[in-house]
């Protein structure tokens, strides 16, 4: 079992307040997953183009000084860096296979847990109360996330199996279920070139997706492909760039409720997870259908307008 | 009327107050529910229970003799296992409504969402909006009726519940079809509405059912289904 949360703020003035927001959908869904917790939170972009890495020493403890001294001398530029709690986020330049391939020579401990303009991941084992105090959610600002506490039933217990996971530039995803063929569906993509963090089943669906979006389907198509693909129990929230979605397998055994006003979107595996949220007493609530995509972009509502 | 506010008191509280309160009926409201599980369950007399908001998971399961009215939305299995009495959502339900029950009326004003009336043996429920894919899944006595549409795989495996509905349906579930409507279901069917206090009548529903050829039905032990 696990629970998963998402919140897609549509009224930008929202945006100072949505770890805020977050913080009490997460902690209510504690009894769902109380092994670990994890949350991707789309926030301010960097200048000049650059992007954020988010770095996970949670498998050992990590100088981030020397971290960005070397850095510095592999790009040829001044680095900037912040440190939540185990995590750091690196604001780099978009040259990420020489980023990637730098960490993963000289510091193999260190775990990317995201990459992206807007995206941060934060992730850990323990309570999702400790967690969110541990890593400031309260504070962050954005306009949308996604959250998960998760309850293992497939993989070991670590901040690297941890959910959300990120599997492209911007583009994140949480689950709740079990997938019956990721050892095949991974398998295939290894043969593309597709490389993998954990045995997890989670990431598996995560890379499917953006090796999908990666051949250059939209996220509606990527996501239609996946319930052709996949096989199991899921209910996936995603985030991306702009956008953010839900999905249920055919089946829909693994619970989802939406609410939306004028303000925000919401998801969460519970109602109660959103009962805390302002202005769900006149919000529209419903259960999302079984394999449909649902999603949300602040593009698509700026078009409408 | 007594008054429980959950946001200063328990649902364990709750639960064990209403299981206190001896077999005389009293009329209790719940207060700022939240959408927390299993509210005013295994009620064994004919009390009035009021939740003043959005209800969680299991709410009024394994009820017995007592009303129970949900002013909001209602989490999965609402009613599971319902042996009598009445239990009125003002809002939509989720899952699994009514999961396996045995007697008494469930009343859902709004939709109900999937596999409802799943595996129900004898509950009467009544949905005034639609309802979500394998509605009445494995049913084996009661009447499930749809004011509204039905999706996919309506009535899957059933056995003998009757399932009548007003609207649309989508594609039906393995062994289940379309069945006269005859005077009987008619007379029936008004009963039902009547006491859910819906303001149709009967004339517009459809009636599907078992073709029977899933389970071994024998017609001299109809009486025993």
């Amino acid at each position: 079992m696990c629970g998963i949360v998402g919140l897609f703020l549509k009224n930008p003035e929202l945006d100072n307040s949505l770890g805020h927001l977050l913080t009490p959908m997460l902690v209510e869904m504690t009894e769902r997953g109380p092994d670990s917790a994890g949350f991707a939170v789309y926030g301010p972009q960097p200048p000049q183009a650059r992007l954020k890495y988010t770095l996970s020493g949670a498998d050992g403890a990590c100088d981030w000084p020397s971290l960005a001294a070397d850095l510095e001398q592999l790009l040829e530029t001044e680095v900037e860096y912040f440190v939540r709690a185990n995590h750091a986020v690196f604001i780099l330049p978009a040259q990420e296979a020489q980023v990637r391939e730098f960490i993963a020579a000289r510091y193999p401990d260190l775990h990317i847990t995201a990459i992206g303009s807007q995206l941060e991941i934060y992730k850990d084992t323990g309570l999702p109360a400790g967690v969110a105090a541990r890593f400031g959610l309260d504070g962050m600002i954005g306009s949308h996330a996604i959250g998960h506490t998760r309850m293992a039933t497939e993989s070991g217990i670590s901040g690297k199996h941890s959910h959300p996971f990120c599997s492209g530039r911007d583009f994140s995803l949480v689950h709740n279920g079990s997938l019956s063929n990721h050892n095949g569906v991974r398998d295939k993509l290894r043969h593309e070139g597709v490389t993998f963090d954990s045995d997890n089943d989670t990431e598996v669906a995560a890379r499917y997706i953006a090796h999908r979006l990666g051949r250059g389907r939209s996220l509606n198509d990527a996501l239609q492909d996946a319930l052709m693909e996949l096989d199991g129990f899921y209910t996936f929230a995603i985030g991306s760039a702009d956008g953010f979605a839900v999905l249920r397998d055919s089946i829909a055994a693994k619970p989802a409720v939406l609410a939306e006003t004028g303000d925000w979107v919401a998801m969460a595996s519970e109602y109660r997870a959103l009962a805390a949220l302002p202005g769900i007493e006149q919000a529209r609530i419903w259960e999302p259908k079984p394999a449909t995509v649902y999603s949300w972009s602040h593009e698509r509502m700026a078009r409408a307008a | 009327m007594r008054t429980i506010d959950l946001d200063t008191s328990s649902v364990r509280e709750l639960n064990a107050g209403l299981h206190g309160a001896g077999a005389a009926p009293e009329e209790w409201q719940v207060l700022h529910p939240h959408g927390k599980h299993a509210l005013a369950v295994g009620l064994e007399a004919a009390h009035k229970v009021s939740i003043d908001g959005h209800a969680g998971y299991y709410c009024g399961g394994m009820n017995k003799e007592a009303d129970i009215t949900v002013k909001g939305q209602c989490g999965k299995g609402l009613g599971e296992n319902i042996m009598s009495g009445t239990i009125r959502v003002e809002g939509n339900a989720a899952e699994a409504v009514g999961a396996s029950g045995h007697g008494g009326l469930i009343v859902i004003e709004g939709d109900a969402s999937s596999r409802c009336g799943i595996s129900m043996k004898g509950v009467d429920i009544v949905v005034k909006g639609s309802v979500g894919h394998m509605s009445g899944f494995m049913a084996q006595a009661g009447n499930l009726v749809v004011c509204g549409d039905a999706d996919d795989d309506l009535g899957d495996s059933i056995y003998e519940a009757r399932i009548y509905v007003r609207g649309k349906t989508g594609a039906l579930g393995a062994d289940c079809v379309e069945k006269e409507m005859t005077p009987e279901h008619v007379t029936a069917l008004n009963q039902i509405l009547k006491r859910a206090g819906m303001a149709c009548g009967a004339a517009a529903f459809r009636r599907y059912g078992s073709a029977r050829k899933l389970y071994n039905f024998d017609i001299d032990n109809a009486e025993n289904y």
